[in-house]
């Protein structure tokens, strides 16, 4: 038998090293049809804006358009609340166990749908597929199955029998976790028996309206979730609408702060999750290379667009030298670039607004006398980069300190004592989240206890899971997401 | 008995030479060493083997993986006749294509030693021996050394030796210290070389990551050539993780120390899925200096089927199935 020979030169010494990764694309085609132009949906139809602007979403990464989408009017809100109210009668009456039938069969052809859903996702946002693929989309699977098994069960809840829902939910979510932001606010609202008018973000509103098309594949009666598509205004519009029952917001502290003067003395229900600047600390007897790995995880996953990220990095004075040379060199093997291949650890940042952002807090940072570092790598022409950075040699005192920077930047300071690590931790006017590590089980006990963080995590950052409720302290916002504490925020209790 | 200054020399200078001059000093050490996160290294192994090794990546990694096959046959039913076939099979992998790879080195008995020499002269392919009355190791010292030097007599050009897993399990870790020195100079030719060593921990009995980590060093501060994970022939034998952490410790100890130290994970590697899964490690962990058939080995048997069956995939689009191979 003759054989053609296709490998020429296997040892041939390529670019980046003996061993570098040829492409590894995953297929844009995956995604599916992305249509030119989008509507809302609105009682079970996807239905044209009463206005004529429209918005463009980008694929962060090349910078093409990759579809129109309509700006919300307040009468397309209004119509979209009209619908979820239409629909709420019906919905909020049904058995628990018939409400869960449709969340079970939503998290199932999530599941199905998944590669569509992950390529989707990584195109809008700009995040690598490996995240969308074996994080976002599984997790977004995770909460529908998680919520759908409380659907009647709420009697055993702890809120007393037939805890009643609020009626119609408005929840505008932000673009660093499209779908499963989604997720984390239908979820729980569907369970309960309210009905939902969604606002995604205006970078990324694609894979909330392949969410519709979901819903009414799983025949979920018309009305009960409802997208209206749209930058800040529709939000406003949303929050404000007399005939919504409950907030719900995640995104920035300063939008987070207006819903809640907006709603001050209405007799709506508001939830909040805002930003963050999350204190990782590193003890002297912490498993270095897991530590590594956990800094790593904490701030430059999703480009360190996390509300929760680990952006500060506190780090016992006596270990320092040897931390960081491991952080630098580990950073050194990230590998950054085409969100699509599989390969990719650090994908696009996602819209030139942020990016912009990032640019002026780390040029502020430099300014200010920090030490910066990025390792070699090369970045693509086109689209929104941002290399993995970290500043030395920070001070409370220093804007990227304070700041949510929203990006894959990560500042480290120093602590000589438990004390003083909990003293500078606490030291923001944020509380979302806080990361331990020691090898010392009294030591994550005595130190989670002080810390004034509504997530704290020990020897792992950044693990997320439905049983598990998420929020904030302080500026960070109120009301818990997921787990039996993320039901309350959903029910008239 | 002089240890340290005489068996692990690349040692001196790095404020490590005192370390194993008594059993206080090792022990507090070891000890000393930071612990392992179980969770997150696992999870780190984990998001390694989501790798995707495609195209050209691909046909150099197996090619590499054929070149770093330690071919192994370690049964009670060896016969010279098997030795042979082996030896023969690690010459010539792939009879159809000439462009394949030679496996770095043939693992036998002792006693298969001077079968296996003979079948692979004239090829650069190094013989290797399982020592110290492997697998299980529960022999006196004497015993032990004889055994090492009975197959370096053979022509052995590498050993394999095993340790004292109940003495590290009880915390005798001078004695285990002690023991591969010991071994190390029986490994002493005529002429004043050495045969290579490779200190196999038999990571399935020592059961915590923390202790994978200590042997690790005490093996490399006593003078290995190599650090193995398994003999194959217990319950658990090489996986991701505890590769990953060895390959973490051969990086520390030559940061600390300058020397380089080989990794040789073993048993229970099987398709050349798993092979990209650990040149990934490699790769991503210590980079190019350790991506040679001298420092990174695979204790294999089955595996080089699997990587001739998918280089003829590469090579002709085809699947050819498990008769296109040779089975020896």
């Amino acid at each position: 038998m003759a054989k053609k020979k296709n490998i020429e030169e296997p040892a041939a010494k390529p670019a980046g090293g003996l061993f570098a990764y040829a492409p590894a694309p995953e297929s844009p085609a995956a995604a599916g049809d992305i249509a030119t132009s989008y509507g809302h949906f609105i009682g079970g139809e996807f239905v044209d804006s009463s206005g004529s602007e429209a918005l463009k979403t980008v694929n962060p990464a090349t910078e093409q358009v990759l579809a129109e989408f309509a700006q919300g009017t307040d009468e397309d809100v209004d119509r979209a609340v009209a619908a979820a109210r239409r629909a709420f009668a019906d919905w909020s009456a049904l058995p628990g166990s018939e409400r869960a039938k449709y969340l079970f069969r939503i998290a199932r052809i999530i599941q199905e749908r998944g590669r569509e859903l992950a390529v989707l996702e990584s195109i809008d946002n700009g995040k690598p597929i490996r995240e969308t693929r074996d994080f976002d989309i599984p997790t977004v699977a995770a909460w529908f199955f998680y919520y759908a098994g409380w659907a009647d069960k709420l009697d055993y809840a702890g809120y007393g029998a037939n805890p009643r829902p609020l009626g119609v939910a408005g929840q505008v979510i932000p673009w660093n976790f499209p779908l499963m932001m989604l997720a984390w606010k239908i979820a729980p609202a569907l369970a309960t028996g309210n009905t939902v008018v969604l606002k995604p973000a205006e970078t990324t509103p694609l894979t909330a309206l392949r969410f519709a098309d979901i819903c009414r594949q799983a025949g979920l009666p018309k009305g009960v979730v409802n997208i209206v598509t749209g930058d800040g205004r529709t939000g406003a519009a949303l929050t404000a609408h007399p005939d919504v029952n409950k907030v719900a917001f995640t995104g920035s502290t300063p939008v987070g702060r207006a819903i809640a003067k907006q709603l001050a003395g209405s007799r709506k229900k508001l939830s909040l999750e805002l930003g963050g600047k999350a204190a990782n600390i590193v003890f002297d007897d912490a498993p270095i290379d897991q530590a590594v790995e956990g800094i790593v995880n904490g701030i430059f996953f999703n480009q360190g667009h996390v509300c929760c990220a680990g952006s500060r990095l506190l780090v016992q004075e006596s270990i320092q030298d040897e931390l960081l040379d491991a952080l630098k060199r580990r950073m050194s093997t990230l590998r950054v670039g085409d969100p699509l291949d599989k390969n990719t650890d650090i994908g696009a940042i996602n819209s030139a607004a942020q990016l912009a952002r990032i640019t002026e807090l780390t040029d502020a940072g430099e300014a200010e006398g920090a030490d910066r570092w990025s390792p070699e790598c090369e970045l693509p022409g086109n689209g929104f980069w941002f290399k993995p950075t970290i500043f030395t040699g920070v001070s409370q005192a220093h804007r990227i300190a304070q700041e949510e920077i929203f990006g894959p930047v990560l500042s480290v300071l120093t602590f000589r004592t438990p004390d003083e690590a909990v003293a500078k931790a606490n030291n923001t006017p944020f509380g979302l989240s806080a990361g331990i590590w020691t090898e010392k089980g009294s030591r994550i006990l005595w130190t989670a206890n002080r810390l004034k963080a509504g997530v704290v995590w020990a020897n792992t950052f950044n693990k997320f899971d439905p049983t598990s409720p998420f929020g904030g302290y302080k500026e960070s916002g109120y009301g818990r997401e997921g787990g039996r504490h993320g039901l309350e925020a959903y029910l008239d209790v | 008995m002089s240890t340290v200054a005489a068996n692990a020399p690349g040692v001196a200078g790095s404020g490590l030479q005192d370390v194993a001059a008594s059993e206080a000093s090792l022990r507090r050490f070891l000890h000393g060493l930071p612990g392992v996160d179980q969770v997150g290294l696992e999870a780190r192994a984990a998001t390694l083997g989501t790798r995707s090794i495609k195209t050209t990546a691909k046909a150099y990694a197996i090619d590499l993986a054929i070149s770093m096959i330690d071919l192994t046959t370690l049964e009670g039913a060896d016969t010279v006749g098997k030795v042979r076939a082996l030896c023969a099979k690690g010459r010539t992998p792939d009879p159809t294509d000439p462009t394949t790879p030679r496996v770095a080195a043939i693992c036998v008995y002792p006693d298969m030693v001077a079968t296996a020499k003979d079948a692979l002269k004239g090829t650069d392919i190094q013989v290797a021996s399982v020592a110290t009355a492997f697998p299980a190791g529960r022999v006196a010292l004497p015993v032990k050394l004889a055994d090492t030097a009975d197959a370096v007599a053979a022509g052995a050009d590498e050993i394999d030796m095993v340790i004292d897993r109940g003495a590290f399990l009880s915390g005798r870790y001078f004695d285990v210290y002690n023991e591969i020195v010991a071994v190390k100079e029986a490994c002493k030719r005529a002429d004043g070389s050495y045969a290579h060593l490779k200190v196999i921990f038999e990571t399935g009995e020592l059961q915590t990551y923390d202790n994978v980590r200590r042997v690790s060093w005490l093996a490399m501060l006593a003078g290995a050539d190599f650090i193995k994970t398994s003999t194959g022939k217990v319950a658990v034998n090489a996986t991701p993780p505890v590769t990953l952490l060895m390959l973490e410790a051969v990086r520390d100890f030559r940061a600390a120390t300058g020397v380089q130290v080989g990794v040789k994970p073993a048993g229970g590697i099987k398709t050349t899925k798993d092979a990209m899964k650990y040149l990934v490690m490699v790769n991503e962990t210590l980079g190019d200096d350790w991506l040679t058939p001298h420092w990174f080995r695979f204790g294999a048997s089955s595996l080089l089927n699997d990587l001739l069956m998918q280089r003829q995939k590469l090579a002709t689009g085809r699947y050819s199935g498990p008769d296109y191979v040779t089975v020896d």
